[in-house]
C-alpha cells in the first residue's frame, strides 16, 4: 500500500532513513538505563522494584497526556491546551458529582465525550479556518484555566469515595515485602492508552494518515488521504486524553485544585521530544514517548533520593537533555542530507 | 530616480509615507476601536476619573496611568517578541528569562552590605541585562545557525529558565530594601511620569527608529518572509535572526528588573508567569502576522494597551478575577478568527453577491513599504 511507503520515509524528512530512524529512541532507551543503573549503584533502596512501579503510578496523567500530544505532535501540530483541559476535567468530575448531584460514573462519561467534543471543535476551526495550532489551542489552556478558577478558587473533595477509590486500588505482583510491588488500577489505565495508541498508530488507517499528514499534508492530500479527518482527530485524540489524565488525576488525589497542572503541556511536549518525536511532524514513536515520561519521573526520582538537591534541578536536566536531543535530530537530519546528496 | 532630480525624489519620499501612513492606519483602526470601547466601558462604570491622570506625590497616577504603569514590563516583552515574530520566530522563554534577569538582581543586591549604593545597583542592572541578552543570543544562535523550530529553540530555556532562577536565588525569594534606589526604576517617577512609562516608552521610541529610519526594518522583514532569499539577496540573515531574539532576551530582562523593582523582590516561580502568552497575545491583536515578513510597534503598543485595560475592566464592571482568563480566552479567539481569511470569507461569503463572491478572498493586506 502507499500509505505504508508514505510512513516509512516522510516526504519533508530525511531524519529516520533507515536504521538511524531508531537512534533517537535507542538514545532515549540507553539514557533511561543508564539513570536506572546509575541510581541503583549509587542508593540502596533503589534496586526496589516499587521504584519503577511508582514511576507509573506518579505520571500515570503525565503519560496519558503526554500519548495524546505524541499524535498532535506526529500531525505537525500542537496543543497548548492539555493541561487546563486536564485541570478543568478534575473539577468538572468534583462539580458535577458534588454540585449537581450526578452519579460518579455518569459524570466521568461526561467529562470524557467533553473533552473529545472540545478537541473536535478546536481541530475543525484549526482545520477549516487555517489558524495555527498555537494560537487555537491558546485559546484552550486560557478558556479551561479560566473556567476552572470559576467553578472554584479554591481544592474542592470528591463525594462518592467508595467509587473514586477504585483508581487506587491495589493489585499485588508478588508479596510486597519479599521484592514484589504493586499497581493501582489507574496505572493500568496509563498502560492500556499507551498500547491501544501503539496500535493505532501502527495498524490502523487513521494511525498511517496521522504520520503521512505530518510528513507532508499537500502529499496526503493528492494522495487522497483523509486530510481533514485525521488533522481533527489528532485534536480529538489529545483532547480525549487530556479529559481522561484529569480523571485519572481525580482517582488518584480524590481532590480538585483550580491551579493544579500549570505547565503540564511543556512536560508533555519534553517529553514527546525526549521519545525521539519530531516536532515538525511525521516522525516518531508513541513508545519512545513512553520512554521521555519515565526519564522525567526518573529524574524526579534521582533527585528525591538524593535528598540534599531541589526539585529545580529536575527542571534543569530536562532542559539541558532537551538540548541534547534536539541537538541529536539535527544532527542525524543534517548526516541524513548529505547521504542523499 | 535620481534623474527626477530632487523634486521627484521628494514627491515619491512623500507618497511613500502617505502609503504607510494610511496602511497603518487601516491597520491600527481595529486595535484602537477595540481599546476605545473599552475605555468607554470603564468611564460608563467609573467616571471620568478612570482616564484622567492626577498628581499624587509628585507623580502622575490615575487608574488609566496605573495600568499604563503596570504594563510596562508586557509592553516591553511584547516589543521584543513583535521583532522576533517578525523574523517568522516566536520566544517561548521570556518569562523565564524575566524571572532570570529579576533574580539576578535582586539577589546580588540583597546579597551585598550596602543596598543604597547606587554603584551596586547599577552593577546588578548591568549583569542582569548582560545575562538576559546572552540568553536571547543563545536562542538566537540555535535558530539561526542549527535551523532549530523557534518553538523548540526556546522551549529549552521556559523548561529550565524557572530552574535556573531558582538556582540564582536558592529557592528563596530575594527582597530589596525599600530605600534601595533598585526601587525607583518600578516606583520612581522622572518629571511626575512614573519611570516603567519613560523606560517603556524609550525602548519603544528607540525601536521604532532603528527599525524604521534605518534599513533594519527592512531586512527584519525580509528575513521573517523568506531567510534563504533574502541569504541569496546578500542579506546576512543569521546575524539580523540572533540580533532580534537577542533584543528580545535584553527586552525580557529589562522587564524583570522593572517588575522586581516594583515589588522589591522577585519570586522565580510566579514572576513574570504566562508573560510570554501575553505578549504574544498583544503582538497578534496589534496586527502582527504570526508567519512573519511584517511587524507593527505601534500595533503592539495598543495590544498591550487593550489587555491591561481588559483586565481592570473586568473587575470594574463587576465580575470577579477569575474571569480575565476567559475574556482573555475569547480574545484570543475572536483575534484568531479574524485573521483568518478563509473564516472572513466563510462569514461574509452570503453576504457578498455577484462576481466579487467568486472572487478569491483577500489573503494578505498590500505589504507595507518599508522606509527607505
Amino acid at each position: 500500500m502507499s500509505t505504508v511507503q508514505l510512513t516509512e520515509r516522510p516526504a519533508r524528512s530525511t531524519l529516520f532513513d533507515g536504521l538511524s530512524r531508531y537512534l533517537p529512541i535507542s538514545v532515549t532507551v540507553a539514557l533511561l538505563v543508564a539513570l536506572y543503573l546509575g541510581g541503583v549503584a549509587n542508593y540502596p533502596n533503589f534496586g526496589n522494584s516499587q521504584v519503577v512501579a511508582k514511576l507509573f503510578i506518579d505520571n500515570a496523567p503525565l503519560l496519558v497526556i503526554a500519548v495524546g500530544m505524541t499524535f498532535v505532535i506526529l500531525s505537525g501540530g500542537i496543543d497548548l491546551s492539555v493541561g487546563s483541559v486536564m485541570a478543568f476535567s478534575t473539577m468538572a468530575c468534583a462539580w458535577l458529582t458534588v454540585d449537581a448531584g450526578i452519579a460518579a460514573p455518569v459524570a466521568l462519561v461526561l467529562v470524557l465525550a467533553f473533552g473529545t467534543g472540545w478537541g473536535l471543535f478546536i481541530g475543525a476551526v484549526i482545520h477549516r479556518f487555517e489558524v495555527q495550532p498555537f494560537i487555537a489551542t491558546l485559546v484552550g489552556l486560557f478558556l479551561f484555566r479560566g473556567l476552572t478558577l470559576q467553578i472554584s478558587d479554591t481544592d474542592v473533595s470528591m463525594r462518592e469515595i467508595g467509587f473514586f477509590q477504585w483508581g487506587m486500588t491495589h493489585v499485588d505482583f508478588g508479596n510486597v515485602r519479599e521484592g514484589g510491588f504493586w499497581l493501582p488500577y489507574l496505572s493500568f489505565v496509563a498502560i492500556a492508552v499507551v498500547i491501544i495508541a501503539f496500535a493505532v498508530l501502527h495498524y490502523t488507517r487513521f494511525g498511517r494518515s496521522v504520520y503521512a499528514v505530518g510528513g507532508s499534508e499537500s502529499s496526503a492530500l493528492l494522495m487522497g488521504l483523509a486530510v481533514a479527518r485525521t488533522k481533527i482527530g489528532v485534536y480529538a485524540v489529545s483532547g480525549f486524553c487530556a479529559a481522561l489524565a484529569g480523571v485519572l488525576a481525580a482517582f488518584a488525589t480524590k481532590s480538585a485544585n483550580p491551579l493544579a497542572n500549570v505547565g503540564a503541556e511543556l512536560d508533555a511536549i519534553a517529553a514527546v521530544v525526549i521519545g525521539g518525536t519530531l516536532l515538525t511532524g511525521g516522525a516518531g514513536f508513541v513508545l519512545g514517548t513512553l520512554a521521555g515520561v519515565l526519564v522525567w519521573g526518573l529524574l524526579n526520582t534521582l533527585i528525591a533520593f538524593q535528598g540534599n538537591l531541589s526539585s529545580w534541578w529536575a527542571r534543569i536536566a530536562m532542559g539541558v537533555l532537551l538540548l541534547a536531543f534536539i541537538l541529536l535530530q539535527r544532527v542525524l537530519a543534517r548526516s541524513g542530507e548529505k547521504r542523499r546528496a | 530616480m535620481s534623474s527626477n532630480g530632487n523634486g521627484g525624489r521628494a514627491a515619491l519620499t512623500a507618497g511613500l509615507a502617505r502609503v504607510r501612513r494610511s496602511a497603518y492606519l487601516k491597520r491600527l483602526m481595529w486595535p484602537l476601536l477595540v481599546l476605545a470601547a473599552l475605555i468607554v466601558v470603564n468611564i460608563a462604570v467609573t467616571g471620568f476619573d478612570f482616564i484622567l491622570p492626577s498628581v499624587n506625590d509628585g507623580r502622575l497616577g490615575g487608574a488609566f496611568v496605573n495600568i499604563l504603569r503596570r504594563s510596562a514590563p508586557l509592553l516591553l516583552i511584547a516589543l521584543g517578541m513583535t521583532l522576533v515574530i517578525a523574523t517568522k520566530g516566536i520566544d517561548l522563554s521570556v518569562g523565564a528569562v524575566y524571572a532570570i534577569g529579576a533574580a539576578l538582581a535582586c539577589q546580588m543586591i540583597m546579597e551585598s552590605g550596602n543596598q543604597s549604593s547606587l554603584g551596586l545597583v547599577l552593577t546588578a542592572v548591568a549583569l542582569a541585562l548582560a545575562v538576559t541578552a546572552l540568553i536571547g543570543a543563545w536562542n538566537g544562535v540555535m535558530v539561526a545557525r542549527f535551523g532549530i523550530q523557534p518553538i523548540v529553540a526556546t522551549l529549552i530555556f521556559m523548561i529550565a529558565g524557572r530552574g535556573i532562577a531558582q538556582l540564582i536565588t536558592g529557592g528563596q525569594i530575594p527582597t530589596v530594601d525599600g530605600s534601595s534606589p533598585y526601587t525607583r526604576l518600578g516606583r520612581g517617577a522622572i518629571l511626575t511620569v512614573p519611570v516603567p512609562i519613560v523606560i517603556a516608552v524609550a525602548v519603544l521610541v528607540l525601536l521604532a527608529l532603528l527599525t524604521r529610519r534605518t534599513a533594519l526594518g527592512m531586512l527584519l522583514e525580509s528575513v521573517g518572509g523568506n531567510p534563504e532569499a533574502s541569504r541569496l539577496a546578500g542579506i546576512r540573515s543569521k546575524g539580523i535572526t540572533v540580533l532580534a531574539y537577542l533584543v528580545c532576551g535584553l527586552c525580557a530582562g529589562l522587564a524583570g528588573l522593572i517588575g522586581s523593582a516594583n515589588l522589591a523582590s522577585a519570586d522565580a516561580n510566579n514572576g513574570g508567569l504566562w508573560i510570554e502568552l501575553d505578549a504574544i497575545l498583544a503582538v497578534v491583536i496589534g496586527g502582527t502576522s504570526l508567519l512573519g515578513g511584517r511587524f507593527f510597534l505601534l500595533g503592539t503598543t495598543v495590544g498591550v494597551a487593550i489587555i491591561g485595560t481588559l483586565d481592570d475592566t473586568i473587575i470594574n464592571v463587576g465580575l470577579s478575577s477569575q474571569w480575565q482568563f476567559t475574556a482573555k480566552a475569547l480574545v484570543v479567539f475572536a483575534v484568531a478568527l479574524l485573521q483568518s481569511a478563509r473564516f472572513r470569507a466563510w462569514i461574509l461569503g452570503p453576504f457578498t453577491r455577484g462576481p466579487s463572491a467568486e472572487a478569491p478572498p483577500e489573503t494578505d493586506e498590500p505589504k507595507e513599504v518599508a522606509a527607505p
